[in-house]
């Protein structure tokens, strides 16, 4: 098991190095000067000499990578202009906001959309099957920021039920003591049900924001392989041996259909890291997506490139991760290696 | 767990049969409206009795026994008749009985056995689910009985069996494990659906033994579904033919093989290859005049027109990887995971000869016909045709060479060689528009008009696409395009695997009027030596990408030289004659 | 040349043409909210071609004394913040938004559909040097990798459409390869081979033309994808900038609004932006029904 874990790992080598490769070149290779991006818009001709120089940029170009690479392997994503603090300590201190909302969000999405889906199959033609397409639909064409527009303007604004959309906690409450940096852990950790119940009324609107968004590539996948793998022979002959409905359609069909939800997860948490971003604008969350959105309006580019790498690794990881998942699902590719 | 349904009890004095068919009817809703797939089909079927369903592709004979057993899918269902099993009715039998008589009292095998067993479970866990469903043992029990149930389908080490997944065992060890789950519940009737089709001749020998015995060995009535006569014959008491989903003969089998009644029954009966009878002899009777059997004395003088010596093929072996590395495909691949599809073969065609090429799936035979087409590069060895090497041809080269013309090929699969966008005068014009010598859309058109009156296509179906033909007329089309650069040499890949018998039979008698018209040799490539030697004056057996017998095909079929071949003979089923 | 001559004049009713129209109707008739989508669709299409010639107002004309004003016959949308009228704003912007999605989804299709088609037929180092690229694509969050795209190569419309075009590469070299692949061992393209035909010939007539119906699904199915994913880059301020008409950017602006009560300023341009997406997916199933029934989800 160890031995099947390292390789996958090694697997994931290559792919971060191209990673690497293409932030490297948004940096450097592209049109224009590097040095007027990264000196910012109100920079003087000293300023800019002294920004190349600092950043190698008179340097040849393997070298400047070589370097870019040194910096990487010490953690260091440059300093972000307009607060002059190191990237690297930014994005470590606002990820842990951006993590709550994005599994929040898939959590919601899954606990809603794999049931919606396996239903929709095993009730084909029924009204949950329709619903289910109607959801699948809907889900994919609603731009993420006008679903949160309009959640916040129906509960907000109409109803008054959800507090206002200005980031993790209204102003009147405390953040708990930072454990896992997740605000709805650490509070109940801190037996602290007052910052646990005022988190969690932040965070609902945008959690379902992106739930919403994921819903439907989930429950539309769900629903595929769910009726894929109950037209399939090994389920009529589960059926022909007699076995109870609901060992048919947990043990035989419901494992299997789970292989292509899981590969689609590695395409739905790209959308879900992409969808992110744009909550945490419409949210005032502050997340690693909002920073580097502030960065990108102040022409700030050393976050935007430590934000675009960051999230690259993590979805490097993510992916291995559900790799990882599938491999103790699939006896299949357990034994390939 | 629910208690088992009661069946009810028999009284000496009536024997009732075990299962009834009166009048079912089976319709299926679909695009264009209902569609009676069954029409009021009769039949019972005794304790202890043989029952075979033969019929052709679409005769209804699966669609039967799944009504029988009620698991038709959504779109079907019984509109009439009643079907009765030990007296219970099992049109009316509530869906909790259905299922308790499932897997309890009858059971099912399905064709393609790797399919029907659920890929991400232990197969000993699948065979305790059924066991632990019926209550036929408890927990504590059941790895026990699962693993004697493998010993019984004779699995080696079922001990270790238990623990392995269906895509760890072969073709033949899966149909073993179906077996062993649909009689783990010691059913009164088992329903076996094609359950050999797709599997080598001497794995269906095996398979078929082990079925019948141990049905026999504890009492129990059995249902074969399938398509070829002559194993329906060999192993079963009694015949049901089916045609277009009604029932048109039941006769004990050794009266439907000796005196078969419906025409019907007869045209099937006679277009069944079988041991002693002639190519002709398989065309129905009356259909044109008798032609005298084809002149197909060996001749030792022939000149040889493609020699091939010393062949050999290697494919490098390839692990699958996980998602993230499929297209980072970094690391090599080692040299010694190399696999010998063809392993030094040595053979010569002569001209206007008909060679058999047989051997069971894996054996190379597929690799040896690419390599003498030139579609793929052998590793060594020598293919010499009409006195020029064309082993030395890169594969890549060789489709704009003028000998390209002279090699054609007829492929196995009808449908899936023929381009679906290509209407069938397209797609045999096809190689006279790149390699012919005819300019000029009349010459084209007249020449494919030629070539389809050659073949027996009738013309208007010319502009039709693939989509519109039937598997005969497309097997036409793959021929008249194989045959119209006039080559002196045809490969014929199993070209009648994917056609039902009545078809085979007239693809085939096709292809020896082509031969003896326009004087082609053949290669013929298949897995069925009953059907080479139809065809074929010379046999190459193959095995494990070695030959290990060649000679005149009435040698071979009557005193064969080695085991193996005796082997795949015996495996041909033998209806009792 | 010569390969209509083949065709001959006889086959009225078996035409593919024929049988996909009628196959056609059936879909629409099954499902009709893919008739819908398509009337949808020439709508959208209409605005994009005439729309700035029929708008009641002029798009980018403020008119502060009017500014906030809800809904109204005078002004259907509304008013913003500058008095403009949006109805007309968000008429006028069906063109760009139509004008980049489409562009987008041409030079993806051109790049990855021949490169994904050579990948799959040639295999070897083309399918390994195509993989790889298509594979560091994806490494990155889409949405994410085309920020840092437009971050890098500049905030203009151009890049905005190259972007979108790099992050949807790898969608469209996953389809056209996997289908080149099935079909190079197909026994029509073995037939082709042995006829005479060379390879390239080979990829021309026989792979291309079977891979251009999935590949056409592709195409709707993504266009609400680059449509989406230019507005999300417009909504955080990348590509167009004010006072230009485009859908995120009006959302963006009407988003501070939301909150005391003018929900008409971001309704209405996120609205139809939803619509335009909607429709595009619908038509996308659709046709993907009418190519192959069997994929039908």
């Amino acid at each position: 098991m160890l031995a099947t874990l390292g390789k996958r790992l090694a697997t994931a080598i290559p792919t971060l190095i191209g990673v690497v490769i293409v932030t490297f070149l948004l940096t450097r290779v592209l049109p224009g000067d590097p040095a007027v991006y990264f000196a910012g818009p109100a920079a003087t001709p000293q300023s800019i000499a002294e920004v190349r120089k600092s950043l190698g940029l008179d340097r040849p170009l393997p070298e400047q990578f070589l370097r870019y690479v040194g910096d990487l392997a010490h953690g260091d994503l440059g300093n972000s202009l307009s607060t002059g603090q190191p990237v690297v300590k930014e994005l470590r201190s606002r990820l842990p906001a951006s993590a709550e909302l994005t599994l929040s969000g898939l959590l919601l999405s899954l606990v809603i959309a794999v049931p919606l889906g396996v239903l929709a199959a095993v009730r084909q033609g029924s009204w949950i099957d329709h619903i289910c397409r109607i959801v699948a639909t809907a889900g994919v064409s609603l731009p993420v920021f006008f679903t949160g527009l309009l959640l916040v303007y129906i509960f907000y604004f109409v109803l008054g039920w959800a507090p206002s959309p200005v980031g993790r906690l209204d102003a009147f409450a405390t953040a708990p003591p930072s454990i896992t940096g997740f605000y709805l852990f650490d509070s109940l950790l801190a037996r602290d049900f007052e910052s646990f119940r005022a988190a969690l009324s932040q965070l609902i609107l945008p959690a379902v924001t992106l739930a919403v968004f994921s819903l439907a590539p989930i429950a539309r996948m769900t629903r595929a392989s769910m009726l894929a793998v109950l037209s399939s022979d090994f389920v009529r002959t589960a059926r022909a041996s007699g076995l109870a409905t609901r060992t048919v359609i947990v043990t035989y069909a419901f494992r299997n259909a789970m292989l292509p939800v899981i590969t689609t997860l590695g395409m739905v948490f790209s959308f879900l890291l992409g969808a992110n971003v744009l909550v945490e604008k419409v949210f005032a969350w502050p997340g690693i997506g909002s920073y580097a959105v502030e960065a990108l309006i102040a022409s700030d580019f050393a976050p935007v490139q430590g934000f675009v790498l960051a999230m690259a690794i993590l979805y490097v990881a993510l992916n291995l991760a559900i790799d990882v998942l599938y491999g103790v699902i699939d006896p299949r590719v357990r034994v390939d290696g | 767990m629910r208690a088992p349904t009661p069946i009810p009890e028999q009284d000496a004095g009536h024997a009732l049969p075990l299962l009834d068919i009166r009048d079912l009817t089976v319709e299926f809703a679909t695009r264009r409206g209902t569609v009676r797939a069954v029409r009021h089909v009769n039949f019972s079927l005794a304790k202890g009795e043989t029952l075979a369903i033969v019929g052709e592709s679409g005769s209804g004979k699966s669609v039967t026994s799944y009504a029988a057993m009620r698991i038709l899918d959504r779109a079907g269902r019984i509109a009439e008749g009643a079907v009765s099993f030990s007296g219970l009715d099992l049109r009316a039998a509530p869906e909790a009985t259905m299922r308790d008589l499932r897997g309890r009292e009858i059971s099912m095998i399905f064709q393609n056995p790797r399919a029907a067993l659920n890929p991400i479970r232990k197969i000993g866990k699948q065979i305790e689910d059924a066991l632990l469903q019926h209550a036929q043992v408890d927990r504590a029990a059941a790895a026990g009985k699962a693993v004697a149930m493998l010993e019984q389908v004779r699995i080696a080490r079922p001990r270790e069996r238990y623990h392995a997944y269906p895509f760890e065992l072969s073709g033949g060890m899966c149909q073993r494990v179906v077996i062993a789950l649909a009689l783990a519940c010691r059913p009164q009737l088992l329903i076996a659906d094609e359950p050999t089709t797709g599997l080598d001749v001497t794995t269906q020998k095996a398979v078929m033994d082990l079925l019948v015995e141990l049905t026999r060995e504890r009492g129990m009535s059995t249902i074969l579904i399938t398509h070829d006569l002559g194993l329906a014959a060999a192993y079963c008491d009694r015949v049901v033919v089916m045609e277009k989903g009604e029932v048109v003969e039941s006769a004990g089998s050794e009266t439907i093989f000796r005196h078969p009644e419906h025409p019907y029954t007869r045209k099937l009966m006679h277009a069944t290859p079988r041991p002693g009878v002639t190519l002709r002899a398989l065309l129905p009777e009356g259909s044109g005049e008798p032609r005298p059997a084809p002149a197909s004395a060996p001749d030792v003088d022939r000149q040889p027109l493609l020699t091939v010596e010393n062949l050999v093929k290697d494919y490098p072996r390839q692990g699958a990887r996980g998602a993230l590395s499929k297209l980072w495909r970094s690391e090599p691949v080692p040299e010694s995971d190399s696999f010998r599809a063809v392993d030094g073969i040595s053979f010569s065609i002569g001209r206007g000869e008909s060679v058999g090429l047989v051997g069971e799936s894996g054996c190379g035979k597929s690799t040896t016909s690419s390599l003498l087409m030139r579609l793929i590069d052998q590793t060594s060895g020598s293919i010499v045709f009409d006195g020029e090497n064309i082993g030395d041809i890169p594969a890549r080269r060789f489709a704009k060479m003028p000998l390209r013309r002279r090699i054609q090929m007829v492929f196995q699969d009808a449908t899936d060689s023929l381009n679906p966008r290509y209407t069938a005068a397209r797609a045999i014009a096809d190689p006279i528009l790149r390699l012919g010598n005819l300019s000029g859309r009349d010459a084209v058109r007249a020449r494919c008009e030629e070539l389809a009156g050659q073949v027996g296509l009738p013309l208007d179906l010319l502009d039709r696409f693939p989509h519109q033909l039937s598997g005969g007329q497309k097997a036409r089309v793959g021929i008249a395009r194989a045959i119209a650069l006039k080559p002196d040499l045809v490969i014929l890949d199993e070209p009648t695997a994917a056609l039902d018998v009545s078809v085979q039979a007239v693809v085939l008698n096709l292809l020896q009027d082509l031969k003896d018209s326009l004087g082609m040799s053949y290669l013929f490539v298949s897995h069925d030596l009953n059907v080479v030697r139809l065809l074929c004056d010379r046999v190459i057996v193959m095995q494990a990408g070695k030959i290990v017998e060649q000679g005149p095909s009435k040698r071979i079929m009557v005193s064969p030289a080695t085991d193996y071949t005796r082997e795949l003979l015996a495996a041909i089923p033998h209806p009792p004659l | 040349m010569s390969d209509s001559v083949l065709s001959a004049p006889a086959a009225q009713n078996g035409s593919p043409a024929v049988a996909l129209l009628r196959h056609a109707r059936y879909v629409v008739s099954e499902n009709p909210v893919t008739g819908l989508a398509f009337a949808l669709f020439l709508l959208i299409a209409l605005c994009a071609l005439i729309g700035p010639y029929l708008v009641p107002h002029d798009p980018l004309a403020s008119d502060t004394a009017a500014a906030l004003k809800p809904p109204s016959l005078a002004h259907w949308f509304g008013t913003d913040q500058l008095g403009r009228d949006i109805f007309s704003r968000v008429v006028v912007a069906t063109r760009l938004d139509f004008a980049i999605a489409l562009s987008s989804v041409a030079l993806v299709f051109a790049m990855g559909g021949l490169s994904g088609v050579a990948a799959g037929y040639f295999g070897g180092w083309t399918d390994r040097i195509v993989g790889r690229i298509s594979d560091t694509i994806m490494a990155f969050p889409l949405f994410v990798l085309a920020m840092g795209i437009v971050a890098a190569l500049g905030n203009t419309v151009t890049n905005i459409v190259i972007a979108t075009a790099i992050i949807n590469y790898p969608l469209y070299v996953r389809v056209a390869r996997a289908e080149a692949n099935v079909l190079r061992d197909c026994g029509f393209v073995q037939a082709a081979r042995l006829s005479g035909n060379g390879e390239f010939r080979i990829v021309l007539t026989h792979i291309l033309p079977n891979v251009m119906p999935i590949m056409m699904v592709q195409i709707s199915l993504t266009m609400g994808y680059a449509i989406l994913n230019a507005a999300g880059l417009s909504f955080i301020g990348l590509g167009v900038r004010p006072p230009t008409p485009e859908w995120g950017i009006m959302v963006a602006e009407g988003a501070g609004n939301i909150i005391s009560g003018e929900w008409w300023i971001a309704l209405f341009p996120g609205a139809t932006l939803m619509l335009a997406v909607f429709c595009f997916n619908l038509l996308g199933d659709g046709l993907r029904d009418l190519v192959d029934p069997r994929r039908r989800t």
